[in-house]
Parts: structure tokens; C-alpha cells; sequence
């Protein structure tokens, strides 16, 4: 390598950490301070940097060399190497799996060169707990445009020109819920952001979070200025301790810096933000039981009709919730304008999407891709394909409320529209690749044996009709299915989606109306002629 | 409750504190909660037992969690808990009775790209196998019993 200052980024996301990256770190910390390098060489602990598949990872700047599956005992070794000249260690390259070639700079890596990544373009380099990490990017910026030259009004026509929109089933645009809670009646306001992400197999919020927590409350502080609100939350797994530290820690510095508090940048501005943990309840992303739980009640749905959250949320008042992403992408369309971020999607889903790419693919891991790139390009390009030569067999969005989409559909382009329009939904952006392996009907009787646990259990059709669909599921991979069992999940899911209370109950069928539309073969296999074709399910 | 001011939405974050320090929710400590805020005795329980994160019951020492995450589930995680549950002699939401081990599952632990997981204590272990699983935990201190 060649003779210059050198900056150390280990990846500290919950995925490396797992593999020992924390050891790393510290080993790393020894070494540099044991060494001659004199002052050369920064070492930083980063967020996610999105391939957690190849992790621990270390990302060596500002060359971009990326060290993947990193161990404890590789350390003084990659210290050798950093070193000025020190000769870079092919054996911890990434090894394309197909060509089995070493790629050594990350941005050669198929993964990361076919993502377009603005929401995560800074997850990996800055040090999430360094506030001054975020400053120096350019942090904080769009907030003293927000405050010194715009007015709320202003930064609310701002993000309605953008197209930005929220990520719950419907996709509402941002600008028009800001506006509306901006004019319901009422002197005190909530900002609230839904950091519950409670899809199973979905992680990008979390990684957000723990990779650049700034960008949110930023997002959220440009959110309390445009609709009038002094109060917010994040509302955090508790299953995320990460991510609760991480914004702990810079929800303080930025009280240090004047960004929260009383008289914002010595403006009559005030709000503040408290973190509370969500313990345990996936009912909680909606939004009413979201704020019951905050409220200290059980995390029950209100039942419609009932005002919007935008009008009567949090102790009754007026409560703007959105999403992490949401808030992420407020300090740079503030920034860099509407236009800049409507550059980028399709007619009517504008910006990226950031996706948790897991399953059966080669590349598993966090990707940001714009709106409208097809399955085909996330699946292959990105995630390198389906391991093992084994065939794509369906595509799972959108969590327990989306669907599964079967492999002849990867050329659909990916936004709010299409996914609706094929059964599933954007949501918040887990994506699950399943392969010839994978049980369609398995697939269902997984998510839903997931929704009757979850069920508030408030209303009859959740409560009492997932656990049937469950029940006649389960008998399915029996081999206790009976003919006739395919209408009866229909007549469920047609009742279920109709006389439920809320969005859970009311998608809670999805997974199963998907897999039956697209492999209802599958099912009449399980029942008529009691075989699993993929495998999975046992008769005994 | 040094910290805090007896309001109803600070009911959540007190029970979390409660179990953080002592693992459980003790029955006595809940009817002093519901005093300190002003509530129904019932309504704690309500709450308390709304929730997944709050158990009534002390834990074992180690609490085990195997994922059921989607991407774990799809990536061998129910053959997971099966030799978890065998390694360890528990069924899912047991604990042993010399309060050794706690066998739990959760959603989603949120590590989906090293699927399938096992959370101990806070420990998170990615890219699971059952040989791997039972290596775990048995070179957890003083072993696991082997009742497979």
C-alpha cells in the first residue's frame, strides 16, 4: 500500500458484531497504539456497512480495501499490512463466489457497485457515535436551512414535491400527513418515529440506526419545526440494545451541540426527543397501538372510524409518525431539494428503497437500490443469485402483512404500485429469497402461525380466524389436508381482510392469498397426494 | 423510582427497569408499581402480560433464543430449536428447574443476513447448524446435559 494517512473502518453493525468485531476493534486499537504508525492511522468503529454476510468486516480508507470474514487471530496481520508499505492481504479479499477471483476494493464488488446508496451512503464511514463524524459530512446542514430559510410551510411543500412516501402498507405521501398535522387544531404535538420494526427477517431500520443515528433525529427535529411539535420519541425495539445505545448517545451530543433542546441554534425553536423501548409487541407498528403502548396501556388498535393519528395520536394531540427511512431522507431533501430526490424511482414511487436482502441468495445483506430497479437486477446483480445452483422459486416482501412473488415475475419493477398490484407490499423492507428448498405452503403456515401470536386479540376475525387459517395450515404439512381446505382459506382470508380491526388483521392473509395464487399447486399436492415437492414437510 | 414521576406512560419503561435488574417481574413489586402511578393492580398485570418482553416467572442464568425470523426460518431454524431443545432438555419458554437455562424464541433478532441465529444471554451466534448449535452450548460453563 502506499505511504499515506490511512483510516480503519470496522464494521460494528449487530451482524459483525456477532462474529467478534468488537475483539477486533480492540485488538486493532493495541496494535495501532503498539506500532510505529505515528499518528498515519485513524481507526474507527463504524455502523453496518451492509455486507453482513462477508462479515466481521474492516474497510481500510481511502483506498476502500475491504477485509471480509475477518478473525481475531488475522490481526496482526492486517496491522502488517495497513502498515506503510505494507503489502494488502489477498487471503481476506472477498472471493466472488462464482469466479472464485479476490476483489480487493469494495466498490468492485458487484454488491456494492450495482446499489445506489443515499440513505446508507454514510452507514460504514462515519463513526455513528462521533458526532463530529456526522458534522463533517455536511450534518445538521439541512436543518439550519430548515430553521434560517424556510419557513414550515416552506420545508412542508419541500417534501410534498419530492414524492417521498411513508412505508406502511399504503405508501401515504409524507408531505400530505406532515400538512395535515401541521393544520389539525391544537397547541402541543408529537413527532414520533416508528423504529418498531418488527417483520421478522427484515433489519434495515436497525442498521439505519446503529449506522448513522444522526441522519434520523435530524430528520426528526426538521419534521418537529415544519408541523410545531416541542416533543418526539423514538419508538425502539427493545430487541435492538444497539440501536438504543447508539441513539442515546447522540441524542445527548446533540443536546450538546443545540440541535434539541430550548432555543434550537439560538432560534425560539424548541423540541427534544426521548427514546422509549417497545417491549415485545408487533401490533405496535401500527400506529394507534404504537401510541397506547407509549401511553403505558396494552398496544391495543383503535378501531376505525376514529380520527387520523395526524389529528388525535399521543395523549390525544396532534402526532406526525414516521418511519426511520422516512426521517433519514428529510435532511437530504431539505439539502440537495425535492428535484435532486425525485431524480431518482419512478412516476409515483420517488427516491430509493433500502432492502434487507436474506434467504436463499448468495449475498445476503443491507442494499439500497432506487424505486423501479426489477427483482432480477436486486436477486442477481446485487445478491449474486441463489446458492448452490439451486433454482429461484419466490420472492417474500413486505413481512407478515406482504406476499410471495414467484420467480417468472423478477423483470416487475420494484415500487409501492407494483408490489400492491401483485399481492404484496413495500412495507419497511424486508426481502427473503426463497429457492426450489423452500415449502410455499410451509412459507404460510410460518407467517401465519407468526400473526395469531401476535394478534392483539382485541377483535374476533384476528384473534380467533388466524389461528383456523393456522390450524387447517398446519394440518396442511401434516398431511391432514382435506379436500375443500383451499376454499375455506379463501372465505377466511376474504373475511379476515374485510371485518378486521386493523392493519394487521386486515393483511394477515396476504402471505397465504399470495402463495395460493402463485403456488396453489403446491397446496394441492400437500393435500390430494400427501408430498411436499420441495422436501420440507414431514408425513409421519 | 428515584427517576421517575409516578406518570401512567412511564408504566412501560418502569417494568423494563424492574426486569432489567432483577430478570422477572416479581408479583409484590408490580402492586407497589401499580401504587406509585396511581393504577389498577389489574391494569399492571394487563400490561405486563400484553407484552413479550416481560415474563412473570424468573429465568434461568442462560437464556437461550433461537431466531424464527423469516430468513431463519427459511434457513434451517426450526431443525435449530430441535436440537436445542434436545441438548438442553427444554421445551420453547422453559426454564430448568435449578434455574440453569431459559429456552426462548423470538421473532426476529434482526441479524437476517447471518441466518439461522441463536441469541445466549447477549450473545449473538450467526450461520447456525445443529452440530454447531449443540457445540455452543455445551461449551457453555458447566456444559449443557445431553438428553438427545
Amino acid at each position: 500500500m502506499s505511504d499515506k494517512r490511512r483510516t480503519v473502518h470496522v464494521c460494528q453493525g449487530t451482524g459483525c458484531v456477532s462474529g467478534g468485531s468488537e475483539k477486533i476493534f480492540l485488538l486493532l486499537q493495541d496494535e495501532i497504539y503498539n506500532s510505529s504508525s505515528d499518528g498515519e492511522i485513524t481507526l474507527k468503529r463504524t455502523g453496518c456497512h451492509g455486507f453482513c454476510q462477508q462479515g466481521p468486516l474492516i474497510v481500510i480508507e481511502p483506498e476502500g480495501t475491504l477485509y471480509s470474514k475477518v478473525k481475531t487471530d488475522d490481526i496482526p496481520e492486517v496491522m502488517q499490512s495497513i502498515l506503510p508499505g505494507g503489502k494488502p492481504l489477498d487471503r481476506l479479499f472477498y472471493h466472488d463466489p462464482i469466479t472464485t477471483k479476490s476483489v480487493r476494493y469494495y466498490h468492485d464488488i458487484p454488491f456494492y457497485s450495482k446499489q445506489e446508496r443515499t440513505i446508507l451512503k454514510h452507514c460504514g464511514n462515519i463513526d455513528p457515535e462521533d458526532i463530529n463524524d456526522y458534522l463533517a459530512i455536511g450534518g445538521y446542514n439541512a436543518l439550519k436551512k430548515a430553521l434560517f430559510e424556510m419557513t414550515p410551510e416552506q420545508v412542508i411543500s419541500e417534501v410534498k414535491s419530492s414524492g417521498l412516501r411513508g412505508l406502511g402498507g399504503a405508501g401515504f405521501p409524507t408531505g400530505r400527513k406532515w400538512e395535515s398535522c401541521r393544520n389539525a387544531p391544537g397547541e402541543k404535538k408529537y413527532v414520533i418515529c416508528n423504529a418498531d420494526e418488527g417483520d421478522p427477517g427484515a433489519f434495515q431500520d436497525r442498521s439505519v440506526m446503529e449506522g448513522n443515528p444522526h441522519s434520523v433525529i435530524e430528520g426528526m427535529i426538521i419534521a418537529a419545526y415544519a408541523i410545531g411539535a416541542e416533543n418526539g420519541f423514538i419508538y425502539v425495539r427493545a430487541e435492538y440494545p444497539l440501536a438504543v445505545s447508539r441513539l442515546k448517545i447522540a441524542i445527548e451530543q446533540a443536546r450538546g451541540e443545540g440541535f434539541l433542546g430550548n432555543h434550537i441554534l439560538d432560534s425560539n425553536f424548541n423540541f427534544d426527543i426521548g427514546i422509549f423501548q417497545g417491549a415485545g409487541a408487533f401490533v405496535c407498528g401500527e400506529s394507534t397501538a404504537l401510541v397506547r403502548s407509549i401511553e403505558g396501556k396494552r398496544g391495543r388498535p383503535k378501531a376505525m372510524p376514529r380520527p387520523r393519528t395526524t389529528e388525535e395520536g399521543l395523549w390525544n394531540k396532534p402526532t406526525l409518525l414516521n418511519n426511520v427511512k422516512t426521517f433519514a431522507n428529510t435532511p437530504l431533501i431539505i439539502l440537495n431539494g425535492s428535484e435532486w430526490f425525485a431524480q431518482r424511482g419512478t412516476e409515483k414511487s420517488k427516491g430509493t428503497a433500502v432492502f434487507s436482502l436474506t434467504g436463499k441468495v448468495v449475498n445476503c445483506g443491507l442494499i439500497e437500490v432506487p424505486m423501479g430497479v426489477t427483482l432480477r437486477k436486486i436477486i442477481y446483480d446485487i445478491g449474486g443469485g441463489v446458492p448452490g445452483g439451486k433454482a429461484l422459486k419466490a420472492v417474500q416482501t413486505g413481512g407478515p402483512s406482504g406476499g410471495c412473488l414467484p420467480a417468472n415475475m423478477i423483470d416487475m419493477p420494484v415500487d409501492f404500485d407494483s408490489l400492491t398490484k401483485a399481492g404484496s407490499i413495500m412495507g419497511s423492507g424486508g426481502m427473503v429469497v426463497m429457492d426450489e428448498d423452500t415449502c410455499m405452503v410451509d412459507v404460510a403456515r410460518y407467517f401465519l402461525d407468526f400473526t395469531q401470536r401476535e394478534s392483539c386479540g382485541q377483535c374476533i376475525p384476528c384473534r380467533l380466524g388466524t389461528v383456523q387459517m393456522f390450524k387447517i395450515l398446519d394440518d396442511i404439512t401434516k398431511g391432514n389436508g382435506r379436500p375443500g381446505d383451499i376454499d375455506l382459506l379463501l372465505e377466511l382470508s376474504e373475511a379476515i381482510k374485510r371485518s378486521s380491526i386493523c392493519g394487521l388483521g386486515k393483511t394477515a392473509p396476504n402471505p397465504v392469498l399470495t402463495t395460493l395464487r402463485y403456488f396453489r399447486d403446491e397446496y394441492e399436492a400437500h393435500i390430494h397426494e400427501k408430498r411436499c415437492p420441495a422436501g420440507v414437510c414431514n408425513f409421519n | 423510582m428515584g427517576s421517575y414521576r409516578g406518570d401512567r406512560g412511564e408504566l412501560v419503561p418502569i417494568l423494563q427497569e424492574v426486569q432489567d435488574n432483577l430478570g422477572y417481574l416479581p408479583e409484590n413489586i408490580m402492586l407497589d408499581i401499580a401504587k406509585f402511578i396511581g393504577v389498577s393492580e389489574s391494569h399492571v398485570y394487563s400490561v405486563a402480560s400484553f407484552y413479550a418482553q416481560f415474563r412473570l416467572l424468573p429465568l434461568g442464568r442462560k437464556r437461550v433464543a433461537v431466531c424464527r425470523g423469516t430468513a431463519c426460518h427459511i434457513r434451517g431454524a426450526p431443525q435449530i430449536l430441535n436440537v436445542v431443545e434436545k441438548t438442553i432438555g427444554l421445551k420453547e419458554g422453559e426454564t430448568s428447574d435449578d434455574l440453569e437455562y431459559t429456552l426462548e424464541t423470538v421473532a426476529c433478532i434482526g441479524c437476517c443476513a447471518l441466518a439461522p441465529c441463536v441469541r445466549i444471554n447477549k450473545d449473538v451466534s450467526g450461520e447456525m447448524t445443529p452440530e454447531k448449535a449443540k457445540e455452543i452450548l455445551l461449551s457453555m460453563d458447566n456444559g449443557g446435559q445431553d438428553v438427545g
